[in-house]
């Protein structure tokens, strides 16, 4: 089945597009929402706009979409995209990385329904320590590129997901309830390499670090 | 063994035309018998067989997705859960897998016609249990993701649940047979675990 996926660069959208190369259908569209909004629950995430290097890097097509973030406009914004992917690539289905947020995954759902698309969520419900242990298991390179809650704070950028972060996030899911896979946005993240998926690793060719107290974010200059 | 109950296998059935959409809608109630430490056995309904049935203790039949009605699309698939009539051990059906059971069983549900949009239920729902079933009873909120209701149950069901648009659970009279039209495994896995404890 020809498919888009809703990518944001991150762990999740990553690895559900490589889940759906993985099941065999065709990836042909990638589509990105830039939301202005920083508090958007849809689409804020840090480095949104280095996900056209990770797209040639899979030798996908991406479509990028501009929103203010305003809460209504910016689902008409991404349904727009969404019907741009499905003119343009024939699209038949979308995929989204939601693995617990019903608020981003049921805004989707009904999206694709009025748009007559199919729409996979293959990372739903999944438990978030078997996401990022599967993560390592398919060695993707994926970095923290943001976090926005206690007791997480910028010495967490730029740190990768392996075993030590699982280990450490035990401990704080246990101690904070911290999300392990950032599903609270208490942490988001940046894809640099993804085999199977990534033609090459991408490389960090410089770095601007910005916050405070218990929110930073890291944007990515990419090559 | 757990809170006294011996889990033996459970058949956890799939009626997903995508093997993706199982990610999505069987391995999440997997992962719920996992925790539970109950045996369990995946299978697609269209290779069901006798010894499958035979070996099952209880049966999961999950839902699929808004679009995916091929278990459905003709009477050819539906036969294909005849067994459910004769099944003489637990059965919850969910979704997709409550639409199955309704029909086997004679029942009717929204196929078509020009309201059937005003049917879709997408996400959280209030559902209201007017009696108690597989351990919930009163107002919860559940995960809805359905475009066909149910219609009309026959006489030997009884509905223990309905939101604003339609029936959402209902149990066999005299039978262990459930299903819900809502998700249990994303906001209500007490519900599935109830079920898999059931003696």
């Amino acid at each position: 089945m020809k498919l888009g996926v809703l990518f944001s660069g991150g762990k999740d959208s990553t690895f559900a597009t490589f889940l759906a190369k993985e099941y065999g259908h065709d990836v042909s569209c990638l589509i990105s929402i830039i939301s202005q909004n920083k508090e958007s629950f849809m689409f804020h995430t840090p480095n949104i706009e280095k996900t056209k290097v990770q797209a040639e890097s899979m030798n996908i097509p991406l479509i990028v979409k501009k929103t203010e973030g305003k809460k209504e406009i910016e689902l008409k914004d991404l349904k727009s995209a969404i019907l741009e992917a499905k003119k343009k690539y024939k699209i038949e289905g979308i995929v989204t990385g939601a693995v617990e947020s019903v608020y981003q995954s049921s805004r989707v759902q009904k999206i694709c329904n009025e748009l007559n698309l199919e729409c996979f969520n293959p990372l739903w419900q999944k438990p978030q320590f078997e996401l990022l242990e599967d993560l390592i298991k398919k060695k993707f390179e994926v970095i923290v590129a943001g976090v926005f809650a206690y007791p997480l704070d910028g010495k967490w950028l730029g740190r990768k997901i392996d075993k030590n972060f699982i280990n450490e996030m035990r401990i704080l899911n246990e101690k904070y309830k911290i999300s392990p896979a950032g599903e609270g946005g208490e942490f988001e993240t940046f894809v640099l390499n993804a085999p199977g998926l990534f033609k090459k690793k991408l490389r960090i060719k410089d770095k601007e670090i910005l916050g405070e107290k218990n929110s930073w974010r890291m944007e990515l200059s990419i090559e | 063994m757990e809170n006294g109950v011996k889990h033996r296998m459970i058949l956890i059935i799939s009626i997903c035309k995508e093997k993706l959409h199982e990610l999505e809608f069987v391995k999440p109630i997997e992962d719920i018998l996992k925790n539970n430490n109950a045996k369990f056995a995946t299978k697609h309904y269209s290779k069901i067989s006798k010894a499958d049935l035979q070996r099952a203790d209880k049966i999961i039949i999950c839902g699929t997705s808004l679009k995916d009605f091929e278990y459905c699309s003709s009477w050819t698939e539906l036969n294909k859960f005849l067994w459910i009539r004769d099944f003489e051990k637990p059965i919850f059906g969910i979704c997709g897998g409550m639409q199955a059971v309704v029909k086997v069983f004679d029942g009717e549900i929204w196929a078509s016609g020009k309201n059937i949009d005003n049917r879709v239920e997408i996400g959280l729902t209030s559902i209201k249990f007017e009696r108690e079933f597989l351990g919930v009873n009163g107002n919860i909120w559940g995960y809805s993701l359905h475009k066909l209701g149910v219609r009309k149950i026959r006489k030997n069901f009884e509905v223990a649940a309905t939101s604003n648009k339609g029936i959402q659970a209902i149990k066999h009279k005299t039978k262990q047979i459930y299903a819900v039209l809502f998700h249990p495994e994303v906001r209500n896995k007490e519900i599935v675990e109830k079920f898999i404890k059931l003696s």
